[in-house]
């Protein structure tokens, strides 16, 4: 396994950090070197092992259908960088 | 009715399969307190976790867990034990977290079954994949501004079931059939309000076409299909598209198209063309959902005769034709109001007024049975009346007119009328030597041998009856007269 | 002595016995605050609401009303989030947000009557083991090598934390451990941090790194000060699914140091090669200490030892891959302008993360995708269970397990920054339990042969933080740990 820059580019692209074609040979190595650390797990015998799921051995708890809205929306709209008429905003998105 | 379409090249089949994403009727979100309610102020029912705050956590709504429970078994489907909520990861303005919570490889409901009525009173079975539960997005709106696009994150995290039929369709009349039969089972449920208008069930399409017998052909997914109007008009024009394409040599790309309601076309979604890599895991905030011993039979127990069940019904009771069953079920409100009237009385006759009258003048007038003018009760008093040869079946259609007019009994109607039905021999009698007596020349026409004209007397005689003559009385009587 | 130098407990009994007042304490941890800014452990500073809290507990304590933490000045990790104060996470992408919103663990501690004095740097969301990632400047151990100048680390990623307790500037402070940052640090600036057994502390309120490793837990320079903590912060939590419903003991009462009859384990594969021969004196030193203490040592095995990093680089990066998503300039934090969304995105999220966590979510988006995600992600959530099983097995045989907490005394600012991965191995001790969500501490034990402290790690069952504070407690009163860092002897 080798990751080369357009796979680089590709996880960029997916992660929606910009990484210039200039960076992406030092990444590229980078990743490379992780990845091949991270590779000796292949070593380990992992036939009809479980995967883990949960760290303590729960199950999901369910909450009654209530409503409880403890905040208003200028408390949702309070950090953001552009709002308008209680809309957050983008650039425009072509569909 | 498997419809073939005719082409260049010989005949298509179409293979449809639906993915009808439907809003839990619930108080509050999937995952947080916010309300549901619909058409509120931009981002006024959003709480922190819906706008993904940083540290934000979901806590699952148990009441929407029984309702996808409550809904597997109304689709005759697999109840899964044990299920898991993954993050599907995307970026949109309208997804906060950057990702939904969704379920992928363990579904809450598996395999089911559900029986479509088609136009020809046949029904055909219809494959449910899955069922699963997932968080709803915001809403994104390109239109109100040249350059920017404003989101509103009410939505965001209401809950949804996403249930995917298999590709069992093969017209467009067999998916709107499906929808409407799935939508009739989640009212009968009360587990979706079923209301296209307003979201609450969207329909994705998938679609393609093959020679009959062939493999399956490339399919193209349409997104967004907003009523069974849109699913019937999309499936048409995607068909023809496909073809078309096919026939010229071209190959189909497997791609998410989009409604384009105004122009009537399905277009390819630009945004979306970029392949995707969801990276579905376990959501780690989240953990296994294990359904407690005894729900489902609990579930079980609550559940409401669902459309199948009392059409069968209806039709084996009763002695309906499939067709006037299935519209008769095809609305719990419906199918109660209709039981209603039939009580005690002659159920096709009940069923013939209800569809044909009632559901008529509603329908012209764009009213729903919770507005009609005439209640269950009063349209039985109807009935009975025809029944016991009160009115005959042309009066009560004038009686019936009046009750919608202005809501009063029938009974009524007819004494203040005087629509009682002329059933005295005697006075019969009397009505067909009037008329003969009017008309010698015409009886003496009859009587050489024109039979047609026995029509003419019996409307001369209901004329001068002012209608209320009892028509087999009359033609008796008349009959008899005319005799040579 | 001066009142910056008391053990919480001694300040809650001054307190208790009116011999100072909250406000006096508090104010004297601002003076110290200020006098070591360059140690650059704040990112903000709260003086006034610290003052203002100060005051209100005199008053409770006055009317006979104080709480169980009243009037003890704290210094919290800025991962959690303080409604009405900055809180970025230390990092570039959350500069100037401010939550409506208080953490619960952080909400704990206010009922309790603690005292905010601000918030505490640390790596970028987290990911670091040396403070160097933050986008405010990296942290100062106030540690020196004695005859050296060289800055040391504090550690991390709780390295704000860590620094400031060690230096005096709080009497206790909040951190959070996913692989470690809470223990490493506390060895590496001679103090007690424990992480509890996940689901202990909510972490409702704390901006995630990877939900199934991040945990909350305290820092304090005595082991009983960190229980007294503890209990604070702990409690179930409705609003954080993996919270447990148990309930919280009294851990200041197990702080007796009385090990006798438990059975101390040492794991082999802890044993590495090349570790320096001062880690294995330190840690062959605890085990003697037990032993004098009344405490069977049994060898145990962990055979999947040498597993638990790599599993960790898995996971960790995969989780935070999705959980950093949210960063992306539309709701709050940085937004870096661009012609399309896509391109709002991408530069947001290239100008507001720093190196390490960009390459982590590179990592986590890679190891998920399609094609890769059986060979990674699940394999090593295989792994992770096999992990577990090993210390499930290895718990039948003893009652709690001694490691050393790092394999290495602090090192200099700067070093291990060209590789990754070496500065990843300085968590080889402390993930194998974050992975399988165990309860644990450090302990300051003594001194490297360059006069740096050295932390032991006592890690114990799930739900067991009784058992981890009496053996931790049992070395804490044989290690005698005394030493100052460089920084209050020349102050």
């Amino acid at each position: 396994m080798s990751l080369d820059n357009s796979t680089v580019a590709k996880i960029a692209r997916l992660a929606r950090i910009r990484v210039g074609a200039d960076e992406q040979p030092h990444l590229a190595s980078e990743l490379n070197h992780v990845l091949g650390w991270i590779e000796q797990l292949s070593e380990v015998d992992t036939k009809g092992v479980e995967p883990m799921t949960s760290v303590a051995p729960m199950t999901q708890r369910l909450r009654p259908d209530q409503v409880a809205l403890e905040n208003d929306r200028d408390a949702v709209l309070a950090n953001a960088p552009e709002s308008v008429a209680g809309f957050y905003v983008v650039p425009k998105v072509v569909e | 009715m498997a419809e073939l379409i005719a082409g260049k090249t010989g005949d298509w089949e179409m293979v449809i399969g639906l993915e009808v994403h439907a809003q839990v009727t619930s108080k509050s979100k999937l995952f947080s307190g916010a309300p549901t309610d619909f058409g509120a102020e931009p981002n006024t029912q959003v709480s922190l976790v819906d706008a993904a705050m940083p540290g934000m956590l979901p806590v699952l709504n148990g009441f929407v867990v029984e309702q996808a429970v409550k809904t597997g078994l109304g689709l005759n489907a697999q109840v899964n034990k044990r299920s898991v909520f993954e993050r599907k990861n995307y970026f949109y303005p309208d997804l906060p977290q950057g990702y939904q919570i969704s379920q992928f490889q363990h579904p809450i409901v598996g395999k089911g079954e559900i029986e479509i009525d088609l136009p020809d009173g046949t029904t055909k079975a219809i494959g449910v994949t899955r069922l699963h539960l997932e968080q709803d997005a915001g809403k994104s709106l390109h239109d109100q501004d040249p350059k920017r696009t404003f989101v509103d994150l009410n939505r965001s995290g209401v809950a949804l079931m996403e249930i995917v039929s298999e590709p069992d369709m093969r017209s467009a009349e067999e998916a709107a059939a499906y929808v409407r039969k799935l939508r009739a089972i989640l009212r009968y449920l009360g587990t979706c309000d079923g209301n296209m208008d307003e979201g609450s069930m969207r329909c994705d399409v998938n679609l393609s076409m093959r020679k009959p017998g062939a493999p399956l052909g490339t399919r193209c997914e349409i997104k967004n299909v907003n009523s069974i109007r849109f699913v019937m008009a999309a499936i048409e024009y995607e068909a023809r598209r496909q073809i078309e394409i096919l026939e010229d040599g071209g190959k189909i790309d497997q791609e998410t198209r989009l409604w384009d309601t105004r122009q009537g076309v399905t277009r390819s979604m630009r945004s979306k063309e970029e392949a995707h890599d969801y990276r579905y895991f376990p959501d780690p905030d989240l953990l296994p959902l294990v359904l407690e011993d005894g729900l489902i039979e609990r579930i079980k127990a609550t559940l409401p005769e669902l459309p199948d069940a009392k059409k069968h019904r209806f039709m084996g009771e009763w002695g309906l034709s499939a067709y006037d069953a299935g519209v008769l079920v095809a609305e719990q409100e419906r199918a109660a109001f209709y039981e209603e009237v039939a009580k005690g009385r002659d159920p096709k006759l009940a069923a013939n007024w209800t569809i044909t009258e009632l559901l008529g003048v509603l329908n012209r007038e764009g009213k729903d049975l919770a507005d009609s003018p005439v209640s269950a009760a009063k349209l039985g008093g109807l009935i009975d009346l025809i029944s016991d040869n009160t009115i005959s079946g042309r009066i009560a259609k004038e009686v019936f007119a009046e009750m919608v007019e202005t809501g009063k009994e029938a009974a009524a109607i007819v004494e203040e009328k005087g629509l009682r039905q002329v059933v005295d021999t005697g006075a019969i009698d009397k009505l067909v030597d009037e008329v003969m007596a009017a008309n010698q020349d015409k009886v003496a026409e009859y009587r050489g041998g024109k039979d047609k004209l026995f029509g003419f007397f019996v409307g001369q005689a209901m004329k001068v009856s002012g209608g209320k003559a009892n028509p087999a009385l009359l033609n008796e009587t008349l009959k008899k007269k005319l005799a040579p | 002595m001066s009142a910056v130098d008391l053990t919480l407990a001694e300040a809650l009994d001054r307190l208790a016995k009116k011999d100072i007042s909250a406000v006096e304490l508090t104010e004297a941890h601002l003076e110290q605050m200020a006098q070591h800014r360059s140690l650059n452990a704040y990112l903000v500073e709260t003086p006034e609401r610290a003052l203002n809290e100060a005051r209100a507990s005199d008053e409770r304590r006055a009317k006979g009303a104080a709480k169980p933490l009243d009037g003890i000045p704290l210094g919290i990790k800025d991962l959690f989030c303080t409604k009405g104060v900055e809180t970025t996470a230390g990092s570039k992408i959350l500069e100037g947000f401010v939550p409506t919103y208080e953490s619960t663990v952080t909400a704990n501690l206010w009922r309790d009557g603690a005292v905010m004095l601000g918030k505490l740097n640390m790596d970028e969301f987290a990911m670091g083991s040396s403070n160097m990632t933050s986008a405010y400047g990296p942290v100062e151990n106030p540690w020196r090598r004695p005859g050296s100048n060289a800055k040391l680390v504090p550690g991390g990623s709780s390295g704000g934390s860590a620094s400031a307790v060690a230096a005096r500037m709080a009497l206790g402070a909040t951190g959070t451990d996913t692989g470690g940052s809470i223990r490493q640090p506390a060895a590496f600036c001679g103090i007690v941090g424990i992480k509890p057994t996940y689901g202990r502390c909510s972490r409702w309120g704390t901006i995630a790194f990877a939900s199934s490793l991040d945990q909350a837990g305290p820092f304090a320079r005595t082991v009983k000060d960190t229980a007294i903590l503890l209990r604070s912060m702990s409690g179930f939590d409705p609003k954080d699914s993996t919270s447990v419903d148990m309930p919280v003991p009294d851990w200041a009462k197990d702080c007796v140091g009385n090990v006798k009859g438990m059975r101390i384990g040492i794991p082999r594969q802890y044993r590495m090669d090349g570790m320096p021969a001062e880690i294995d004196r330190v840690w062959t030193q605890g085990a003697q200490w037990l032993r004098d203490a009344g405490a069977e040592i049994v060898e145990i095995d962990l055979p999947h030892t040498k597993y638990a990093l790599p599993t960790y680089y898995v996971v960790a990066p995969a989780e935070c891959s999705s959980n950093l998503a949210r960063y992306d300039g539309v709701r709050y934090g940085l937004r870096a302008e661009g012609a399309s969304l896509t391109e709002l995105y991408e530069n947001s999220r290239a100008e507001g993360f720093g190196a390490e966590v960009k390459r982590r979510i590179m990592i986590g988006t890679y190891v998920l995708s399609a094609g890769y995600y059986d060979a990674y992600y699940l394999k090593a959530q295989q792994v992770r269970a096999l992990i577990a099983r090993d210390f499930t097995l290895a718990f039948e045989k003893c009652d709690a397990i001694l490691t050393p907490t790092a394999p290495s005394s602090a090192f200099a600012m700067g070093e291990k920054m060209d590789d990754p991965i070496a500065m990843y191995l300085n968590d080889v001790f402390t993930v194998p339990a974050s992975l399988a969500g165990l309860p644990g501490i450090s302990v300051p034990a003594g001194l490297s042969d360059d006069g740096l402290p050295l932390g032991l790690q006592i890690l114990g069952k799930p739900f067991d933080e009784s058992g981890v504070f009496r053996v931790a407690q049992a070395i804490e009163d044989a290690a005698k740990f005394d030493a100052k860092p460089a920084l209050l002897k020349v102050a």
